[in-house]
This record gives C-alpha cells, sequence and structure tokens, in this order.
C-alpha cells in the first residue's frame, strides 16, 4: 500500500464520516470481531453470516424509506485493547450500532468503553448489539441501556440443560469439565446450583477447570473423568479445546454421555465421529435440523452463496438482530441511538422459528432454545450434513421462551429524556 | 560522536515543541489516539533498551513490569473511582513505575545472576510464569475481561478531567518528555557508561573492581521503573488493562520496535516505536496481511541493516555530509529508492493476491482506485513479476554505480 | 492405580514427542550456540506438509517424503539466512529465528488459513493397543514412542559410529581445528541444521494429528521445548531425554492431583486474592509447572540437568 493508497483511504473515510453524520443513505454497523491471528476464522465466519443477512434485508427494501445497512468490519484481533481501539476508530466515523459477540472479555470492556463515550459525547452517541458473549454479568451488575444481548446467556441455557437431565434417568453422576475463566467459572456455578436444585439425587463427581486453549493433551483429564466414574459430562467448551477432549474420551473410549453448549461449531462434528451419536446434545437456537420452510428457503440460499463445507450458517439470532434493529428503526424514525434504543426495548418480535422478546429491564433477549443430539445424517432428525462431516444434531427437545425467563439483578440507568 | 551542547538544546526543544504542536495537525480522535499509542511505546521502547541496547541484556519477558503496573496504576484509579483514595488522576503513572520497580527488585535479583542466554531464558520463563498467573487469580486481575476503570474522576483542575483524547494526549507527551530526558540522562552518567562496559566486557569489569551482577540488578530496576511507567500511562489511556499488556507477545513486540528502530542509538527505540506502531494501528486497518509485512519488514532488517533505521539514517547522514556528496551519491540514491519502491509495490501486489486467492476472502478483487485486479486471473502477478525484475536490474545498476555503497 | 499406570504411559508418550522436537534443538544449539525460535515452527511446517501430502499420496509416504522436505528447508534457511547473520552476532541470530517464525506463522496463514486443518490419524492406526484395567491405549501413542525411541536410536548411531557423525561432533566441539584439518565446516554446519528441522518436522507428522494442527501450534509447543532443552541442559542429548520424559510425566500427573499447595494461605475473605490463592488445585497449576521448573533449574542449576556449557 503506498501513499497514493493511504492518502485516498484516508479521503474516503474522512468522506464516510461527513457522509455519516449527515445521514446520507447507508446505515452502517461496525462489526468489531477477531479476523486475524488463532481464531480469526470465527469471526470470518460470523461476517460472512451477518453479510447475508443483511443483504437479503437490503434486497427487500431496507429501511427507513429505503436506506440499506452496511457493514464495516473492524479487527479486534481477540483483545479488549485492540477492540476499544477499533471503538474508537468506528466512533470516530459516525457510525452508530456495534456489532459484537464472540468473547465476553471484549464485550464487556465494549460495554464500559461505550458507556463512557456516550456520557462524554452525546451528540454522536451508539448503541451495541451482542449476539454472542453470554457472560450473564452483562445483563445483571453490568447492565447498561445502550447494549442489548441476543443470545441466552449462560444461566438460561443451563435451565435448559438441567431440565433436559432432569427428565432423563440415566443421569446419576456427573462431572464438570470448563475453560478456566470466567466463562467457565459461571457454567460451573450455575450447573452445580441448578442441579442440586432440580436433581438432587444426582451427585456431582468431578469439576475441572483448565486452561484456555492450552491445553493439548486431554488424556489426563479423560482419565480423571473415568477414574470418578462419571457417566455424564457437562462442559461448555469451545473451539480446540472442546475438539481435543472429545477426540481424547474418544481415544481411550470414555463411555459417557454428553451436554454441551457449542458441540455444535467449528469443526467438533467432524471430531465427535461415530462414538457420539446418540449420546452428544448442545443447545442452540436454531440448526438446519429444526423444521421450518422459511429458514430452509434462507439455508439453500446461503449455502447457493458459500457452498464451502467450512462455511456454515449458524448464527439464526443474528437474522433476529437485525429484523429488531429494522423494526426498531422504523418506529424510531431516526438512527439516534436513544431513540433506537427506548424502541427496540421491551420489543415482541415474530421470527422464523418462534417469537422472541426484548425484555425491557435487562435488554436480554427471550427465545425458544433447543436441545438436540447427535447423530448420523439420514437418521435421528439429521437433514443436513453439519461442515460436510456426515453428522449433524437432530431430534431437539424445545425450551419455549417463557421457560428460558430468569430474574436479573440489573439497576439499569436510563439517560434523561433529550 | 558528540553533539554540541548547543545542538542538544536545541534538540530537546524541538521535540518539546513537536510534542506541542502535534494535535493541531492531527485532527481527528483516531489519530489522536494512535499518537497517545505512539508516546507510551517510545517510553516502553526506550526502557527495553537500557536492558537490551545499554546493558547487553537481551530480554524476552520485558512487558511483565509494564503490564504489572498498568494493574497496579488501574487499581488505584478505580480507588480513585470509589472515592478510597485522593490521588491526581496525572500523577497516577508513578504508582505504574513504582509497581514495576518493585517487580524488577523482586524478580530482577533472581534473573540477573546470570547473564547472556541465560538471562533471556530465565526471562522467558518468568514471563509465561505471570502470565499463567494472571488468569490464576481473577480477584487482582480480572481474569480474561481484565480491570477497567475511569479515568474521569475526582475534582477537575484548572478544567482539566481528561475526558478528551487530546487531553489525554497531552499528559502522555508530557510524561514521556520527562522520561525520554531521564533516560537521556542516565546514558550519560557514570553509571550508565558502566553499563556499557558491562555489555562490552563484561571479565574485565569485574577485574577492574565492579559487581557485574549488580550493575546488571540496578540496570534491571530501573527499566522496571521506566516500563511501568509507560504501563501506567497505557492503564489511564485504555481505561482498561487486560493480559495481553504482560504475554510475550508484548515483549516480542518491543523487541522487534527496539531492534527495527536501532539498538545501538538512543533515538533507535524512538524510531522503531513509531514505526511498528503505526504498522499495527493503521496499516492494520487496510489489510488483513499486516503481520505478514511486520515479519517481512524485520526478516529483512536482520538480514541486511541489523543495525536498525537508525544505523542506516546516521551512516547515510554521514555520507551526506561530506563535501559534495549529493551530487556524487544522488543518482544511486534514487535508483536505490525507486528499486526499493518497485520491490515493495511488487511484495505488496503478491501478498494481497496470495492472501485473497487462499483466504476466499468477501473482497476477492483487488482495487486501487479505478484499477481492479482479479487474483485468479494472471495479471496482478504478471504485474508482481514485472515490478520485482524492474527492482531488482535497478538494484544491480544501483550497486554498479558505486557510491550508494556507503550508506550501507 | 489404574490412573497412575494411564498417566504414566500418556505421560512417556507425551515426553517421547516432546524429545524429538528438543533433540533437534539440542543439536542445532549446539551448533549454533543459539537457541532457534523456528524450530517448533518447523514442526508446524511438518504438521502441514504431511497433511497435504497425506491427503493425496496417504500417510506412509507422508512419514518418509516430509521429514527430508522439512530437512531441505532448514539446509536452505541455515544456507541462505542464518549464515549471513552470523558476522552480526549471536542477539542477531537469535532474532533472525524469532522473525523467521513469525512469518512461517503468517505464511501458513496465507496457505492453509486460520483455521484447524483436518489432519486426522489414518484408519489403520486408530485403534486400540491394549486395554489396562478399563482404558483403551491407543495405538497411535504406541507408535509415537516407537518412531522417538527409533529416531533417537539412529541419531546416537549416526553421531557415534559414522564418520559423518564423528566429523559433525569435531565441527561442533572444535570448528577451527576441523576447518584447518580439511573439512567444509559450513557444510556440516548446514547439514547439522538440516537434520535438526528434518527432526522436527518428523515430530510434525507424527504429533500433527494426534493434536491439533492449527497455525498457533508453533507457539504452544515452541515454550514447552524451550523448557525441555533448558532443564536438560543446553546442548546434551541425554539431559533432553530426561528433561522430556520428566516434564511429560509431571504435566500428566499433575492434572490429577486435587492438593492444593497455598491453602495455608487461606481462608480468605470470599473472592480475595488470598483466597482465590488458597483454592488453587495442583490440577489447575499443571500448565506453569514447567515454567515453574525452569526458572528454579535457571537459578539453582544453570547448566541444567546434565549440560556441560553455561550460557
Amino acid at each position: 500500500m503506498n501513499k497514493q493508497t493511504v492518502r485516498a483511504a484516508l479521503a474516503a473515510i474522512t468522506l464516510a464520516g461527513v457522509a455519516g453524520a449527515t445521514g446520507a443513505q447507508t446505515i452502517k454497523l461496525a462489526y468489531i470481531e477477531v479476523l486475524s491471528g488463532p481464531l480469526g476464522a470465527v469471526g470470518e465466519l460470523g461476517s460472512k453470516n451477518l453479510q447475508f443477512v443483511i443483504d437479503e434485508l437490503n434486497a427487500r427494501g431496507g429501511v427507513l424509506g429505503g436506506r440499506k445497512f452496511e457493514m464495516l468490519p473492524f479487527d479486534s484481533k481477540g483483545s479488549p485493547q485492540e477492540a476499544l481501539a477499533a471503538l474508537k476508530s468506528a466512533t470516530d466515523q459516525g457510525i452508530p450500532f456495534i456489532v459484537q459477540g464472540n468473547s465476553s472479555a471484549v464485550a464487556g470492556a465494549l460495554v464500559d468503553a461505550i458507556n463512557k463515550h456516550n456520557e462524554r459525547n452525546p451528540a454522536k452517541r451508539v448503541m451495541f448489539l451482542n449476539f454472542a458473549a453470554i457472560d450473564p454479568d452483562l445483563t445483571d451488575e453490568k447492565c447498561s441501556f445502550w447494549h442489548f444481548r441476543f443470545d441466552s446467556h449462560v444461566d438460561m441455557k443451563m435451565h435448559g440443560i438441567t431440565n433436559a437431565i432432569k427428565a432423563d434417568p440415566k443421569v446419576k453422576k456427573v462431572f464438570l469439565i470448563n475453560q478456566d475463566y470466567a466463562f467457565g467459572h459461571q457454567v460451573t456455578r450455575a450447573a452445580k446450583e441448578m442441579l442440586a436444585a432440580k436433581r438432587p439425587d444426582v451427585q456431582v463427581v468431578g469439576e475441572d477447570l483448565h486452561p484456555l486453549g492450552r491445553v493439548k493433551d486431554f488424556a489426563p483429564y479423560v482419565a480423571k473423568i473415568r477414574a470418578a466414574g462419571a457417566d455424564t459430562i457437562i462442559t461448555a467448551n469451545w473451539g480446540q479445546d472442546l475438539t481435543l477432549l472429545v477426540r481424547a474420551a474418544k481415544d481411550s473410549k470414555l463411555d459417557v454421555d454428553w451436554y454441551t453448549y457449542y458441540a455444535g461449531a467449528y469443526g467438533s462434528a467432524a471430531a465427535i465421529g461415530d462414538a457420539g451419536i446418540g449420546r452428544v446434545k448442545n443447545i442452540v437456537e436454531w440448526n438446519p435440523n429444526v423444521v421450518n420452510p422459511k429458514m430452509d428457503a434462507f439455508y439453500v440460499a446461503y449455502k447457493a452463496k458459500w457452498p464451502a463445507p467450512a462455511d456454515e450458517f449458524f448464527y439464526y439470532r443474528m437474522k433476529v438482530m437485525m429484523g429488531m434493529l429494522g423494526t426498531a428503526l422504523e418506529q424510531a424514525k431516526d438512527t439516534d441511538a436513544q431513540k433506537v434504543a427506548s424502541a427496540l426495548e421491551g420489543m415482541t418480535w415474530q421470527g422464523d422459528v418462534g417469537e422472541v422478546t426484548m425484555r425491557k429491564n435487562d435488554h436480554q433477549l427471550l427465545q425458544p432454545l433447543y436441545i438436540p443430539t447427535f447423530a448420523k445424517v439420514g437418521s435421528g432428525g439429521v437433514r443436513v450434513s453439519l461442515e460436510g462431516s456426515g453428522y449433524g444434531f437432530g431430534n431437539a427437545l424445545v425450551v419455549p421462551a417463557a421457560e428460558t425467563a430468569l430474574p436479573s439483578s440489573c439497576k439499569m440507568q436510563r439517560p434523561t429524556a433529550p | 560522536m558528540t553533539p554540541s551542547h548547543r545542538d542538544l538544546l536545541l534538540g530537546w526543544l524541538g521535540f518539546a515543541l513537536a510534542l506541542a504542536l502535534l494535535p493541531l495537525a492531527l485532527q481527528s480522535d483516531f489519530a489522536l489516539s494512535v499518537a497517545s499509542k505512539i508516546g507510551i511505546a517510545i517510553v516502553f521502547a526506550l526502557s527495553y533498551n537500557m536492558l537490551l541496547g545499554q546493558g547487553g541484556m537481551l530480554s524476552f519477558g520485558h512487558a511483565v513490569y509494564s503490564g504489572l503496573g498498568g494493574y497496579f496504576t488501574i487499581h488505584v484509579l478505580a480507588a480513585v473511582n470509589d472515592g478510597r483514595v485522593d490521588l491526581p488522576v496525572s500523577l497516577l503513572p508513578l504508582v505504574g513505575g513504582l509497581a514495576g520497580m518493585g517487580f524488577a527488585v523482586l524478580l530482577g535479583w533472581v534473573s540477573t545472576r546470570r547473564a547472556g542466554t541465560t538471562f533471556a531464558m530465565i526471562s522467558l520463563g518468568i514471563g509465561e510464569l505471570v502470565t499463567a498467573c494472571v488468569l490464576m487469580v481473577p480477584a487482582f486481575f480480572g481474569g480474561e475481561a481484565g480491570i477497567s476503570a475511569n479515568r474521569v474522576t475526582g475534582s477537575a483542575w484548572l478544567g482539566i478531567d481528561f475526558a478528551s483524547q487530546t487531553q489525554m494526549y497531552y499528559l502522555i507527551a508530557a510524561w514521556a518528555l520527562v522520561c525520554v530526558a531521564a533516560m537521556h540522562y542516565l546514558t550519560r552518567t557514570p553509571f550508565g557508561r558502566l553499563a556499557n562496559a558491562v555489555r562490552d566486557n563484561p571479565e574485565r569489569v569485574a577485574f577492574v573492581g565492579y559487581s557485574t551482577r549488580l550493575v546488571r540488578y540496578q540496570l534491571m530496576v530501573l527499566a522496571g521503573l521506566f516500563a511501568g511507567i509507560s504501563g501506567g500511562l497505557a492503564a489511564l489511556n485504555n481505561e482498561i488493562v487486560t493480559i495481553e499488556t504482560v504475554g510475550a507477545h508484548a515483549s516480542g513486540l518491543v523487541l522487534l520496535m527496539v531492534f527495527i528502530g536501532g539498538m545501538g542509538y538512543f533515538t533507535g527505540p524512538i524510531i522503531g516505536a513509531i514505526v511498528v506502531t503505526l504498522l499495527q494501528t493503521v496499516v492494520s486497518t487496510y489489510t488483513h496481511a499486516w503481520l505478514f509485512y511486520f515479519g517481512l519488514l524485520f526478516l529483512v532488517m536482520v538480514l541486511f541493516a541489523p543495525g536498525g533505521f537508525a544505523s542506516l539514517l546516521a551512516g547515510g547522514s554521514a555520507t551526506l555530509r561530506a563535501p559534495g556528496a549529493l551530487q556524487r551519491t544522488l543518482p544511486s540514491l534514487l535508483l536505490g529508492l525507486v528499486a526499493l519502491a518497485s520491490l515493495l509495490a511488487a511484495s505488496v501486489l503478491a501478498v494481497e493476491s496470495a492472501y485473497r486467492l487462499w483466504s476466499g476472502s468477501a473482497k476477492a478483487t483487488l482495487a486501487w482506485g479505478t484499477l481492479q485486479l482479479d487474483p485468479a486471473s494472471a495479471s496482478p502477478w504478471l504485474v508482481a513479476a514485472v515490478l520485482t525484475a524492474l527492482g531488482a536490474a535497478l538494484l544491480v545498476a544501483c550497486g554498479r554505480i558505486g557510491p550508494a555503497k556507503e550508506l550501507a | 492405580m489404574e490412573f497412575a499406570l494411564i498417566s504414566l504411559l500418556n505421560g512417556a508418550s507425551y515426553g517421547m514427542l516432546l524429545f524429538m522436537l528438543s533433540s533437534g534443538l539440542t543439536l542445532i544449539f549446539g551448533m549454533m550456540g543459539v537457541l532457534n525460535f523456528a524450530h517448533a515452527s518447523f514442526y508446524m511446517l511438518g504438521a502441514y506438509f504431511a497433511f497435504q501430502v497425506s491427503s493425496s499420496l496417504g500417510w506412509w509416504p507422508a512419514l518418509l517424503m516430509v521429514p527430508l522436505l522439512v530437512g531441505l528447508l532448514g539446509a536452505g534457511v541455515e544456507r541462505f539466512g542464518l549464515r549471513r547473520v552470523h558476522r552480526f552476532g549471536h542477539v542477531a541470530e537469535l532474532l533472525f529465528t524469532f522473525g523467521l517464525a513469525f512469518m512461517i506463522e503468517e505464511i501458513v496463514h496465507l496457505a492453509w488459513g486460520r483455521n484447524a486443518v483436518d489432519y486426522a490419524v489414518p484408519a489403520e492406526l486408530d485403534g486400540t493397543l491394549f486395554t489396562l484395567f478399563n482404558t483403551a491405549f491407543p495405538v497411535y501413542r504406541g507408535l509415537m514412542i516407537v518412531v522417538s525411541a527409533g529416531m533417537m536410536a539412529t541419531l546416537y548411531l549416526l553421531l557415534t559410529r559414522t564418520r559423518i557423525g564423528l566429523i559433525i561432533q569435531a565441527a561442533l566441539t572444535h570448528p577451527e581445528m576441523a576447518e584447518s584439518l580439511g573439512h567444509n565446516v559450513p557444510r556440516v554446519f548446514m547439514l547439522t541444521f538440516g537434520m535438526g528441522c528434518a527432526m522436527a518436522g518428523l515430530a510434525g507428522v507424527i504429533g500433527g494429528n494426534a493434536f491439533v494442527t492449527e497455525p498457533s501450534m508453533a507457539a504452544a509447543m515452541g515454550s514447552i521445548v524451550f523448557v525441555v532443552v533448558v532443564v536438560g541442559g543446553l546442548g546434551s542429548m541425554g539431559g533432553a531425554l530426561a528433561a522430556s520424559l520428566l516434564i511429560g510425566v509431571l504435566q500428566t500427573f499433575a492434572v490429577g492431583i486435587e492438593w492444593r499447595p497455598l491453602a495455608a494461605l487461606g481462608p480468605g475473605a470470599a473472592d480475595s486474592v488470598l483466597q482465590q490463592l488458597a483454592t488453587l488445585k495442583l490440577s489447575q497449576m499443571a500448565p506453569i509447572l514447567p515454567y515453574l521448573l525452569m526458572v528454579a533449574m535457571l537459578i539453582v542449576r544453570p547448566r541444567g540437568l546434565m549440560g556441560q556449557r553455561e550460557d
């Protein structure tokens, strides 16, 4: 990139900033995610998903009299500090909506920074749309008027999982294994509390916290799980931590049931293989095996654009997020953050899969959840092969939205009317 | 090369003036925050060069001191937020400095027992240890989310509440000026000279009667002080401190900065800090392959210019000072620059094309102004090949002309 | 009892993989006097090349071809890169390998993407070797031990029983003398570097499918390998073997130990620093144990368990 390009790009950015400030054609969203480094694929896939959702919305006419959405990716490099630098760049360009999800750590930093920014720059306020960071604190202690969460948080998902365990008499001895950071701690705590309340006869025979992304050899943990005599594992491990754990369990022929949060994502299906049939469950808001004509058509269109096996459509909640944002914009008749936020909170919205509600007191979305079971394509309700692996998750238990609602300790500070 | 006192004073005044007037040239908040980051990086890189350039101690874990300094600063800031402590925000980097120094006193005692490769390995081990410990004690370090606080707190003195990036920049510039002056002064003290002696010939120093171990230890403690100050400034600038600030990546980055800038010169780390921070913040917004360019730059520097940019500039200016040198060297200089530009353009083209081709990224074509190139076709590769050939030919011609060799 | 035996076997197989990696590094250190930061990157390249070759030609051809390929690459790096920087000193050499590690990771990003690739254990090796009590010990782990042991034996025989091995040993300890006796010492260095990288490549072929093949594998393995080399003693093969096994077994066993080493600090106030330190289990501290060992070793006995050179 030589100086000419730099100058041209700088001019473009300034122009875009000016255009944004005067409210020209497109409504911009800043997608602040990991786009480089070891976890870059996660953010890249999310950007493909989001772009497709936006394209579909724009094709249907956009919002506010034909204005289209535009997504601008910013690289957070997985680090809260870099995400804050990206936020500064976004606010500098006058972008009113920030979208982020992967890593609750980054989300927490963004919420804090956005609160400060909105307070110090009332003319340039922004809204934070969180599609995947599920640390409960973000809608409890750290709740913010400007933050909206579009995925069910740790406790809500654990509520669904423990309800499924309540109905499963085979579960007698549970082992909890999670990553050693705030998210994993929350999962372990929630699991113990809810199991004690719903199935006091179930014994938690062990709990382990391992460092995030550093363990290459899970064989010792598997040996420990076996030595404890567990018949069920509950884990919220994701990415490589899940893949390696599953593989180690398969290698040493560990005979257990699995209740997971993320087994349907990023290559774990191929790692699980035959050994997991009928025994691995996860919890999602949608997957391609949930029978629904509108989403089926949407999924087919997505795969037509991105046919590579690794390019799955995971984030149905992005469709919900953009749909609700569009409706809120129409109601507010403006892109001002306070007006849109006031329109968005408390909204009930009819999604393709079901009705969802954005709770007013803590800005947490209430949506139905599904707990499907791992099976081979063509059996167990699995119609679609996940990431080309030949397996998928099907035959889901449904957890209605109302059932996922949990009390919140949020004391939201609302801005005074403008 | 000893500049006269007048030159030195002018140099410092010029530096201070440049720092003060910079915000007038940079209008956007983003550019000011880049400038703030550069200021912090300058202090950090100079503190590292105290160890590497002056003391000959290669450390792979220097970020530990700046990171821990940052953590302590943010905790004190949080205490100011809660009203438990009453300190002005502008003095908080000193807290970071003291924390960095404290840990250097503790950890440095252990690591400076040996020199050379052993020291490097110990510093690596300590860095990894501290990184792992950060995750194990969330009560103090906040785990993956880190610790955050608000710098707009307490009573605003003269209307300075640090809400705007401009005010933050001036605070950083002031601290940077003080630290740079202090570190420069250190190089001219007998202690600084002694450190150089320990770097060059530790055995002889020992025979003369000084304890090399003690000298290294003291140097480490001072480096920890300034590193802690830079960590404190970063904590105030970002209002958050996370695990990355103590990690191996940050340690590696400062090493890269100092090496690219030139570790044999006092201004080397300053240049390196500017170049690397710009690469990190500005270039990364244009291309995903910025890390690749970074590595390439580093490798090229190691292979062809291990003295860093500072040595290139110093050598160049020395050559150009000779009478009539400019006329003699100008043609080869120009040829060399054109050759380098062409090679740079070729490599950028090749890398960006390869990147788009293989990553299947959403933006599949190379757009440059009105020019559109499709990586899947042969055109960008042909252009890159032509540019490489041109660059290589020009370099050969440049070498033949001769006087440019004096610059290397 | 079952746990202890299985952990011992697992720890030994992991330790042998570490040895495959650290033996190459030790060899190169003995030659250059500088630790090669890019060593784990050659390990990563070995894994990725093996993935590529095994998807088209099968795994067994990959086992034979890939170490040669990586070795050739390593020799090229020495010839055209390291040799240039050698005259600039140790620091420059170290930094060159540092930058090289960086570049290799980026090239891997460009060529294979940032996600993990599906480099799998070949079907014929994906079974159980034997069953101890209730735990199955995989065939592949057994293969890991066999290949590393075989490599170690080959290396030993090569270095002590063949002419070229003796020349290498001479060039490593007395390069000027060997050169004045007429041997092409730079070529010997190139050969040694290539051999070291070939061993790393072999480790990559074997280890890449047992553990995930992804761009960050070099950084993760690299730090442990340094610990092994330092603890074992810079320049000592026997030390590398002892340290690899020690660290492999240590990490594997620590995971199962629920003991709280800092319990004496507690109980403190809820969620306070002291309370969190007191409740830390050894299993949670397992990953930092190698680094603790390294720092302790460097303080108490800097030449490592069996090293001869210091500094």
